[in-house]
């Protein structure tokens, strides 16, 4: 009897998961080659249900891309002297290095507050900064700034009604990931809300690895930086003296 | 054709990143210098973080220089007692340098002090030659002008432990060479630069060496401060980034042998009024960064763990 109570509690507690997600990604792995130039992933699915559509307000969808996270500082030029110089920092203790959220509309109208909170959707209520306020003063526009450098970098993405939904069940988007890419794994997230409600959510992994040759240079500056200090160094004394030789030879 | 950089993981457009070192290559072919004062702040500009742009910079300045004094050596142009003494000062002075980056990096004011560093000592040495070179000029037209001595004794040479340096024709006390050693490495580390443009004048003028072994000294002191520098910043910053100096290595060969065949053809006094302006240029470009306020005041960085 408890078991049978427990069991539907856990049912109701995704406000009764009468609609599933079923989602597909196009790749589940991005590798960064020399040539790597950007990438764009398709991410689809569609919503499983048991029972006929339930009432309530429409079906919307969101789905977010988070890059890995990483404490990052952010500084503010002051005039110093005469000139423009870092006079102020603020140390951000988590901050993604992609985020993108696409949507079947806007944000204010098909997600509330409490759900924004509970589920960090927004790019806002993912960027971790405790106790930045005794670092600076006006401390809030050091994280607007943040928002603001990384969107013009294209690192963080609002899109807004990218999300296709067709026929309440079907839904799907593209989102493009930049060239400047930071490599680790990509949280996918998709949600289902009806009436500004979380009503099912899902989560899956895109592993963004470089590759090749891009690898091999990377592993070898990080784990033996003395060899790979010594073999730029062979590198360009090679290419210096060949440059000398070619030289001579084309003189003569 | 992009190409993505795997250290300063940024993507990259190959051809430009060619053509740079390319551009490079001729003027310091045609100057004989190596270049790294123009690399660094040019690889700023195309969004290459300013730590990468240093490190690499001083790997490129290798390729340029080793290229280069193995033409001197054939012509007798390098003084090796002159260059290892030189080299004692500057790796220590390169060693404190990549210790001060690396300090000035975790304090936020990385950006600040290389761009300083190149308005100041870009900006001195530029005003210098200048001036120098234009009264040379005006003075080689005039043809009655005092025939200026190339060697006067100055306090220089009243300091002790003297040495014999035969090949510059010298008989001077080692601490001048090695403070000039260990200003040049400290600036190569910070700058990523060779120093050339520091080391030459500072032969010339305050050591009295012959104009002849002044060039060929140089870069062999510079191939060993800069070797020494990448090595540092490899090893403890982990900011070379080998695809991206292969690439401007690639151009700056390239690009060295055109301009060493348009440089013959003008006057030493013409190509150093060229040199100085180009020099002046760069300083004065980045001092307008300084002191124009930015259109975003702030920046993002990763947060670099102690």
């Amino acid at each position: 009897m408890i078991r049978a109570l427990a069991f539907l509690l856990t049912l109701s507690l995704p406000a009764a998961a009468q609609e599933v997600i079923v989602s597909g990604l196009s790749q589940s792995r991005v590798s960064i080659t020399a040539d790597f130039d950007g990438s764009e992933i398709l991410i689809y699915g569609a919503v499983k249900r048991d029972a006929p559509v339930p009432d309530g307000g429409p079906l919307e969808v969101i789905v977010t891309v988070e890059g890995p996270s990483a404490p990052v500082a952010v500084r503010r030029k002051g005039r110093v002297a005469g000139i423009w110089v870092n006079n102020a920092s603020v140390t951000i203790d988590s901050a993604p290095s992609f985020y993108a959220v696409a949507t079947t509309g806007p944000l204010t109208h098909i997600l509330s507050d409490i759900d924004n909170l509970r589920y960090g959707i927004t790019i806002e209520r993912v960027i971790r900064a405790i106790g930045i306020a005794s670092e600076a003063d006006r401390a809030g526009e050091f994280i607007l700034a943040l928002l603001r450098v990384r969107t013009d970098e294209g690192r963080y993405r609002v899109l807004e009604g990218k999300v296709d939904l067709t026929e309440d069940t079907l839904f799907r988007t593209d989102i493009v990931l930049p060239a400047n890419l930071t490599e680790g794994e990509y949280k996918v997230r998709l949600f289902l809300l009806r009436d500004k409600r979380v009503v099912a959510n899902q989560e899956r992994v895109i592993g963004v690895r470089k590759e090749g040759l891009e690898r091999f240079i990377f592993n070898l500056a990080k784990d033996q930086p003395l060899i790979y200090g010594l073999v730029s160094l062979v590198l360009a004394a090679l290419a210096g003296w060949g440059a000398s030789a070619a030289f001579r030879l084309i003189r003569v | 054709m992009q190409l993505y950089l795997p250290i300063a993981e940024v993507s990259v457009n190959a051809f430009l990143i060619l053509g740079l070192g390319g551009i490079v290559g001729f003027l310091s072919g045609m100057f004989g210098v190596g270049g790294g004062f123009l690399i660094t702040p040019l690889l700023f500009f195309i969004g290459v973080p300013p730590a990468v742009a240093v490190a690499t910079g001083a790997n490129q300045v290798v390729a340029s220089s080793i290229s280069g004094v193995l033409a001197q050596l054939r012509r007798k142009g390098v003084d090796f007692h002159m260059g290892f003494v030189l080299l004692a000062g500057g790796v220590v002075g390169s060693a404190i340098g990549v210790w001060v980056f690396d300090l000035m990096t975790r304090l936020g004011q990385i950006d600040l002090f290389v761009q300083l560093s190149y308005v100041i000592f870009l900006g001195l040495i530029g005003a210098m030659m200048f001036q120098e070179s234009v009264r040379s000029l005006l003075r080689s037209r005039k043809a009655n002008a005092p025939i200026r001595r190339a060697h006067v004794h100055s306090w220089v040479h009243g300091l002790p432990f003297k040495m014999k340096f035969r090949a510059s024709g010298l008989y001077i006390s080692v601490i001048p060479p090695v403070l000039i050693g260990a200003a040049v490495g400290f600036l190569s580390a910070i700058m990523g630069v060779g120093g050339g443009f520091i080391l030459v004048p500072a032969m010339i003028y305050l050591l009295g060496m012959p104009t002849k072994v002044v060039i060929g000294t140089s870069l062999f002191q510079i191939i060993f401060v800069t070797g020494f520098t990448t090595v540092m910043h490899a090893v403890n910053s982990q900011t070379v980034d080998m695809m991206l100096a292969l690439l401007l290595i690639l151009g700056g060969v390239i690009g060295a042998q055109i301009g060493t065949r348009v440089g013959v053809r003008l006057k030493a006094e013409q190509l150093r009024i060229l040199l100085s302006l180009l020099v002046l240029t760069v300083s004065i470009r980045i001092a307008v960064d300084l002191l124009v306020k930015p259109s975003e005041l702030y920046s993002v960085a990763p947060l670099v763990l102690p």
